[in-house]
């Protein structure tokens, strides 16, 4: 049987997307909250539309693995360990994300009230503070947007470096597995479709 | 003629990434309403693919009954 030729569409290139998103943050920390729409778009497609095409054809990031693991060989590309692909496992690493970015919510409405002052550092793996303060210099806004800036990146740069890890470990894709997104994204599909399927 | 193999998706352990939908030559696996996988499993022609790059190994190739 011979195989269709593929069309590629527009989103093929989305991979670009996510290494653009990544160094703007280099250059000025307000670009984070361009990062919302990786956020608000797989959860309104999900709950408006029942799929999860923005996982399946949209993440910059799922690309971006596929193309250093697969096409570059980046990765071991052993089969991921079944703790992590067990649904506590998911779920539990979707809890822990989301109480991470419930305090980095927390932490910007501090200084949103002026209980605290602007940190301009990122901090990786939720531990390690990093400077980051040539990204910033004043702006029109006030100083709670470029605390969320500083956090939200933090979360986004944590997760790439995590997926980059499991990547080399494992299968180009493992992050999608635990992926907090993704387990969202399938929880709400399968509670909207619950007629359909199990 | 139907190939040997076909794929074949476990439901439960199935993350529905698509990566599979992205990888597989004749678009015949696809992700159904964003919780599994799917497969039109008399148009696989079992060439593996899909079962290579499924992250949650969801996916084995089974020989079909009626060789």
């Amino acid at each position: 049987m011979k195989a269709k030729k593929k069309n590629k569409h527009w989103y093929d290139y989305l991979w670009i997307w996510s290494i653009i998103y990544f160094t703007l943050g280099f250059f000025n920390i307000l670009f984070a909250w361009l990062g919302m729409i990786d956020f608000l778009l797989p959860i309104v497609l999900a709950a408006f539309g029942g799929n999860k095409f923005f996982c399946n054809h949209l993440c910059g990031r799922g690309q971006l693995y596929c193309k250093l693991g697969g096409n570059l060989k980046c990765s071991r590309n052993k089969a991921t360990p079944k703790w992590m692909v067990s649904k506590w496992f998911r779920y539990g690493f979707l809890v822990f994300f989301l109480s991470m970015f419930a305090n980095m919510v927390f932490q910007t409405y501090l200084v949103a009230s002026g209980e605290e002052s602007l940190r301009k550092a990122i901090k990786l793996f939720w531990t390690f503070r990093v400077p980051w303060s040539w990204t910033y210099s004043g702006s029109i806004f006030p100083d709670w947007v470029a605390q969320f800036s500083f956090g939200f990146y933090s979360l986004m740069l944590t997760s790439l470096l995590i997926g980059l890890i499991v990547m080399v470990l494992y299968k180009p894709r493992t992050w999608c597995v635990f992926c907090p997104m993704g387990t969202m994204t399938q929880a709400i599909c399968k509670l909207k479709n619950r007629k359909h399927n199990m | 003629m139907a190939s040997k193999r076909y794929a074949k998706v476990s439901k439960f352990k199935c993350v529905a990434c698509g990566a599979c939908e992205s990888v597989c030559p004749l678009g015949v696996i696809k992700v159904y309403k964003g919780c599994y996988a799917n497969v039109e499993a008399e148009k696989c022609a079992g060439c593996r693919k899909c079962e290579n790059i499924c992250p949650a190994s969801s996916i084995n190739s089974e020989s079909r009954a009626n060789g």
